[in-house]
């Protein structure tokens, strides 16, 4: 049967689908992607359902091989450095890897995810309905853990890819970190009007100690009208908490399902990933935008998603001479499959 | 704060948090349930998921398929008719096993509170509990109806991780903590049946809006019901509650 193996993997390498949702209520996190538009686009790419089982590759890194067949592999970033035996190739592409060949992901000057995914289904046995790894809890992916070299994802219905490697062109992923857009509330009431504009100015710079549960802001403190404790209630992805400390925490994907903060604004859907993506270090400010004006984003993203995504046949002028020196290695891959 | 009028609130354009109240009570949290069970008896297409919390439920949806005042306006419809909570509430009896290794913290909560260690036991499982929400992990289950003598504030920092299926106390409330982590709770008991079981054809079977007893059990008959839970034999009983 055909396989995905995990040659290595670097902290934080995990299996994440669209979510395990509809378990909100009994205290589930609904985890899933942190970047859910990058993760869309890698399964469209791949031709699979946007929500399928894809490896969510942190900036620690992955290393890859394919036995018992060829495989058909979209892997999407922004600003990664992805290598075929040690070729370099474009930070979003679609190829085939074939048995013997090494594909390897390694973070680079910007962004802080990326995803890859099989022309194929990724068979692991879902979860309360999902495959996503929630690893606080345990749940899901393999073994609610993270990947591990020696780690073997078999793959349902495999289909070989393109012949050779093609740069995929997805203009929706450039997006600049800068200006995240938020919808104020569900407790904006608890500053006062002053504190609500020196969120939304910022400047905030992302702290590097960041996961995939919270993105935490450091800056000027902003102080509540009205204390920091409140009845703990649900929490949405994106929701900005501020806690006592007045400096505001952005919940992700594998935050709490409830919490006990005031929540000043949130990050609208489309501009999550936007977020996540930003590394330590990254200054930004917020601003705010009304429902409307989210959903009329969201709308625009799922256009995006609608038709296959454009791609270009790698060309050996786009890259470095030790790319060229390897491009027999590449050429090779027509011959390997006849 | 006083109560005032519920409020309908945003949370990022996916979510609607229908606020009837900021503080811990039976009567908030019983229009917080009553909304609950009628948009869950008639789901509008597009509503993801309904969290309820002590004072608020949480509605996530999909907004390029549930318009937002199309979701809206039925909130506010439902609450302005006041619904009830339909039929009674059940209520559980989970065992609970007190006495070492399991009620590690009981000798602590003594301290605090001044009863001897019998009368916590004699207390807390004297007490109906209503289930007001899940939150914080998997099957965490905020219980109200502590008595006040077993009123402990929480710890200023977390002790080490409780086996699961903790019962624990703190802050006032109950709960029951399914998975094990560090926590701020006092731990006084645990209970062989598992609210939560990923593998089980109903992972979950206590609603927010239940009722819970517990039931004193020795170590043996604790060893045994956990025996019995593991072969897929659940150890909870139910039964029908007065309103």
């Amino acid at each position: 049967m055909t396989a995905l193996v995990i040659e290595s993997a670097g902290p934080g390498v995990t299996l994440q689908d669209g979510g395990r949702h509809g378990y909100l209520r009994y205290g589930i996190t609904a985890a899933g992607p942190m970047d859910p538009l990058m993760h869309a686009t890698a399964n469209r790419a791949a031709g699979n359902p946007l929500d399928a089982t894809t490896i969510e590759v942190s900036t620690g890194g992955l290393t890859v091989t394919a036995e018992g067949g060829p495989l058909g592999i979209a892997m999407v970033s922004r600003s990664f450095r992805i290598t075929l035996d040690g070729a370099a190739l474009p930070d979003a592409v679609a190829l085939t890897l074939e048995p013997g060949r090494t594909l390897t992901v390694r973070a680079g000057a910007s962004g802080a995810w990326g995803y890859l995914a099989v022309q194929g289904r990724i068979d692991v046995a879902p979860v309360l309905g999902s495959t996503a790894t929630h690893t606080r809890s345990g749940l899901g992916g393999l073994d609610g853990r993270g990947l591990a070299a020696g780690d073997r994802l078999p793959v349902a219905e495999p289909r070989a890819g393109e012949v050779s490697p093609h740069r995929l062109i997805a203009p929706w992923l450039v997006r600049n970190p800068e200006t995240i857009r938020v919808v104020l509330g569900p407790q904006d009431d608890y500053f006062a009007a002053d504190q609500i504009d020196a969120f939304l100015a910022g400047p905030w710079t992302v702290s590097p100690r960041g996961d995939r549960m919270a993105c935490f802001l450091d800056g000027a403190p902003l102080t509540h009208a009205k204390g920091h404790d409140i009845v703990s209630d649900g929490v949405a992805m994106g929701a900005i908490q501020v806690p006592g400390n007045g400096l505001p925490i952005i919940l992700m994907a594998d935050r709490q399902s409830t919490g006990g903060y005031p929540k000043i604004a949130t990050v609208i859907g489309p501009d999550l990933g936007r977020l996540a993506q930003a590394q330590g270090g990254t200054r930004l400010s917020f601003r705010s935008v009304t429902v409307a004006d989210a959903v009329a984003a969201r709308r625009a993203e799922r256009d995006a998603l609608r038709e296959p995504v454009p791609r270009d046949p790698v060309v050996r002028t786009d890259f470095a001479s030790d790319f060229l020196l390897a491009l027999n290695l590449v050429d090779g891959v027509t011959d390997g499959g006849a | 704060m006083s109560e005032g009028e519920p409020r309908l609130l945003d949370s990022g354009e996916a979510a609607l948090v229908m606020e009837f109240g900021s503080t811990v009570d039976p009567a908030i949290s019983d229009r917080v349930l009553a909304l609950d069970d009628a948009l869950g008896a008639d789901p509008p297409e597009g509503l993801r998921e309904r969290v309820p919390t002590y004072r608020s439920l949480m509605l996530h949806y999909d907004p390029l398929v549930l318009d937002r005042e199309a979701l809206a306006e039925r909130v506010q419809t439902l609450v302005a008719g006041a619904v009830a909570r339909a039929g009674t509430p059940t209520l559980w009896t989970l065992p609970c096993c007190y006495d070492a290794p399991h009620g590690e913290d009981i000798a602590q909560v003594a301290e605090r509170t001044g009863l001897s260690p019998e009368a916590i036991v004699a207390t807390h499982a004297g007490a109906t509990y209503r289930v007001y929400m899940y939150g914080f992990a998997p099957g965490f289950a905020y219980l109200g109806g502590l008595p006040k003598t077993l009123a402990v504030p929480r710890r200023a920092s977390p002790r080490p991780p409780h086996p699961r299926n903790a019962v624990v106390i703190g802050g006032g409330l109950a709960a029951v903590a399914t998975v094990p982590m560090p926590t701020g709770w006092y731990v006084i008991g645990a209970t062989p049946a598992r609210l939560y079981a990923p593998e089980r054809e109903q992972s979950f079977f206590i609603g927010a809006g239940d009722l819970i007893r517990f039931e004193p059990v020795d170590v043996t008959t604790f060893d045994a019901l956990t025996a019995r839970e593991a072969a897929g034999e659940p150890v909870a009983r139910r039964e029908e509650a007065v309103r």
